[in-house]
């Protein structure tokens, strides 16, 4: 697939990756074997048919391709961008094994993207009214999915979003360059022609309880994502220039401080930025910071085969001149006279025994800190559970990490009519886990108002 | 969309807004705040909650115009709207019978003061307030304390009304005449606040701020606010905004609240140079 050329990308924030034209996506699906048994479908948390598409992509038909995704999948634009295709469906395709798998993420993204360049909406059908009204908090992926879901199955739906804009992470914390808001909108606009109330500005928690909307709704839907940046907890880590990855993104790509001032949000990067951590909100935060003019770093504990961000990321960020350091963590942040981070102490790891995540445990080298230059730092080390919700619900039971327990078949909480899923259940986690509980919780959900049966 | 309902200017440079917000006006509590963003290019600032009326479903501001945004909202009119309101945010004030509390407000912050004294006063504490600004015309809502304060105290810096010099010269008087105080909550800027609590630590008298840092989200996703209480790091949207004062580490806040000083200062001339080729 085309892309941006790197000279020309780190200069904007538009996105990097073209996308096919009619006759490469043609050719591409061509390529699908049409297995009998298809193996990519259960790689697919959302379990779309997968063969189905594609062949009537290979018959030109892209409407009635992208027809057959949004059964199960409302968010095509979004999930073939960013999904980790390489691990999923992707991996469990047959080809793979000798040759290169069909590119269906890719595939995906070409069918939503030409029906946008087309003009036309289609708007998936929505049985009538069943009179049933469900909340649903948070305007992520997994509430995204539950509502849409829930609609077509005629029930009445409220989304609460606790920011100005839907979305969740796909609008604050995923950058332009990867996932442009463009999409994110209109596949959300999709969602409010079929007859889904969206109502931003409302904190749970505060405006109102989970128990206040039980009072109105016949089931909430809890999708509060993992809304609590996680610190490293070391000397310093509150100078001035060392912000979370969700500060960082946000003010990037929510408030749009890129284009600072004619934005009024302002964000600062010096000449040296540190990104701490090696996910895909690194590779996010670290390609933002190029973009804003930086020498951009990323400061890894283990080593490169370790790293959890998706290949076609750290890619992405290597030929845009990001430097990485492996097994080194950071002990301290230095500051200077006016309480702005100057460097950063580290020390070397090497890697021991395996860890429960099944990746060898970094382990420090007594002695071997040193000191590392660092005007703004960057803290993308992961996210816990935001605990408004929690603490204002006190009869639905948390983990000890504070994230809501969940049946993992049907999303059903300990408390009666509420249900959750995404990240606030599994912890941080990708936009298509999330999309895949949705799923479940909405079927459940569904079950629950058709039977009345908990 | 938030309409504003009543606009007043109470002093140069201080704007009182009267927005129509009625969720937020029947949830609200003292001590409570909002985020504001007036418009899709706006950034969203945090705004404590003066006061609130359910019935009408409004809630007031008060807005010192010291960055870009609190001068751009400077110009808002009577029926202009304001594109996002949210809240009630941060932890309401705890507030119990504890016997005489001095209720100290310092510049715009004697806005953010007022019902919390008020909530003091109907819970059956004594309140005296002490209200500083730079100079006469800057102090507020005078009228508004003397209707229940048990005890009134004003300071301007230059002597111009009330007793000369800051808050602190006020509540250091009352504390060497013996005053018996209980509590003490001051709101202002975060020099003001330290310098109450450095005063009122010796004398072990319980002292709150309310922690004005910087904020984005404010509903605990982004770490922008977080503030160190007593060695711990906390954040002050939803862990505060109100903390024990004797545990705060001043220092930290006033370097933090320094990060953007000079995006400010370029957001501000760029609104100026653009405000007035407008006119």
């Amino acid at each position: 697939m085309p892309k941006q050329p790197v000279e020309e990308r780190i200069k904007n924030f538009k996105e990097v990756a073209l996308g096919y034209t009619p006759e490469m996506a043609i050719k591409e699906a061509e390529r699908c074997l049409q297995c009998p048994r298809p193996f990519c479908v259960e790689g697919c948390p959302v379990e779309i048919d997968i063969p189905g598409f594609i062949k009537l992509i290979k018959e030109g038909d892209f409407k009635g391709a992208l027809r057959k995704i949004r059964e199960t999948d409302l968010l095509p634009g979004v999930t073939g961008r960013v999904c980790p295709q390489e691990d999923q469906c992707e991996l469990k395709c047959v080809l793979r094994k000798r040759y290169q798998p069909v590119a269906i993420g890719r595939l995906e993204r070409f069918v939503a993207d030409y029906e946008f360049q087309k003009g036309e909406l289609e708007i998936p059908e929505v049985q009538p009214s069943t009179g049933k009204k469900v909340a649903v908090v948070g305007s992520g992926p997994a509430g995204l999915t539950v509502a849409s879901e829930l609609a077509r199955k005629g029930h009445k739906v409220v989304i609460f979003e606790a920011l100005h804009k839907p979305g969740g992470v796909l609008i604050y914390g995923i950058p332009e360059f990867r996932l442009p808001k463009e999409i994110v909108e209109r596949e959300i606009s999709i969602l409010e022609k079929m007859g889904v109330e969206i109502r931003t500005n409302h904190v749970i928690g505060k405006v109102f309880t989970v128990d206040e909307l039980l009072e109105e709704f016949d089931a909430v839907f809890l999708g509060l994502g993992a809304g609590l940046p996680l610190f490293l907890n070391i000397p310093g880590e509150n100078l001035g220039g060392i912000y979370s990855a969700s500060e960082f993104l946000t003010r990037i790509n929510l408030m749009k401080a890129y284009m600072f001032p004619d934005y009024d949000t302002p964000i600062k990067v010096g000449k040296r930025v540190a990104v701490i951590g090696g996910g895909n909100v690194a590779m996010d935060a670290v390609r933002c910071a190029r973009r804003l003019g930086a020498e951009a770093h990323i400061i890894y504990r283990r080593s490169k085969e370790e790293m959890p961000a998706r290949e076609e990321e750290i890619e992405n960020a290597e030929e845009e001149g990001v430097i990485f350091h492996f097994l080194v963590n950071p002990v301290k942040f230095i500051g200077d006279s006016n309480g702005q981070v100057k460097e950063i102490e580290l020390i070397k790891m090497q890697l021991g025994e395996p860890d429960s995540s099944g990746r060898r445990r970094p382990i420090p080298i007594p002695g071997s800190e040193f000191k590392f230059p660092a005007d703004t730092v960057v803290i993308a080390i992961g996210q816990g559970a935001n605990p408004l919700v929690p603490q204002t619900t006190p009869d639905m039971e948390t983990n000890k990490w504070g994230y809501i327990i969940a049946d993992p078949d049907t999303g059903k909480t300990t408390k009666k009519r509420v249900w959750a899923g995404g990240d606030i259940v599994t912890g941080a986690a990708t936009v298509i886990l999330a999309m895949g509980a949705g799923r479940k919780a909405a079927k459940s959900i569904d079950e629950y108002l058709k039977t009345g049966k908990w | 969309m938030f309409k504003i309902i009543e606009k007043e200017r109470v002093a140069p440079g201080i704007n009182k807004f009267v927005i129509e917000a009625p969720l937020i006006a029947q949830k609200r509590q003292p001590g409570q705040f909002v985020i504001l963003r007036l418009h899709e290019k706006g950034e969203r600032v945090p705004m404590t909650i003066a006061d609130a009326d359910p019935k009408e479903g409004t809630i007031t501001i008060f807005a010192q115009e010291v960055g870009k945004t609190t001068m751009e909202l400077g110009t808002y009119k009577v029926g202009d709207y304001i594109k996002d309101v949210v809240g009630p945010l941060g932890k309401p004030t705890p507030i119990h019978p504890v016997g005489t509390v001095f209720c100290i407000g310092g510049g715009v912050g004697t806005a953010e003061v007022l019902p919390i004294a008020k909530r003091h006063k109907e819970v059956g504490n004594k309140v005296c307030a002490i209200i500083g600004a730079r100079t006469k015309e800057l102090i507020i809502l005078e009228e508004e304390f003397k209707k229940f304060a048990d005890e009134l105290y004003i300071t301007t810096d230059d002597g111009s009304y009330g007793r000369k010099g800051f808050v602190t010269d006020e509540l250091k008087y009352q504390i060497e005449n013996g005053k018996r105080i209980d509590e003490v909550i001051a709101v202002g800027p975060a020099i003001m606040m330290k310098a109450v609590c450095e005063l009122t630590k010796p004398h072990n008298i319980k002292t709150l701020v309310s922690l004005n840092a910087i904020m984005v989200d404010a509903t605990g996703m982004c770490g922008a606010c977080r503030v160190e209480v007593g060695g711990k790091t906390k954040y002050a949207c939803v862990d505060g905004p109100e903390f024990d004062g004797h545990q705060v580490n001043f220092d930290l806040l006033l370097k933090r609240l320094d990060t953007f000083k000079k995006e400010e200062k370029i957001a501000v001339e760029k609104f100026l140079k653009e405000r007035g080729k407008n006119r």
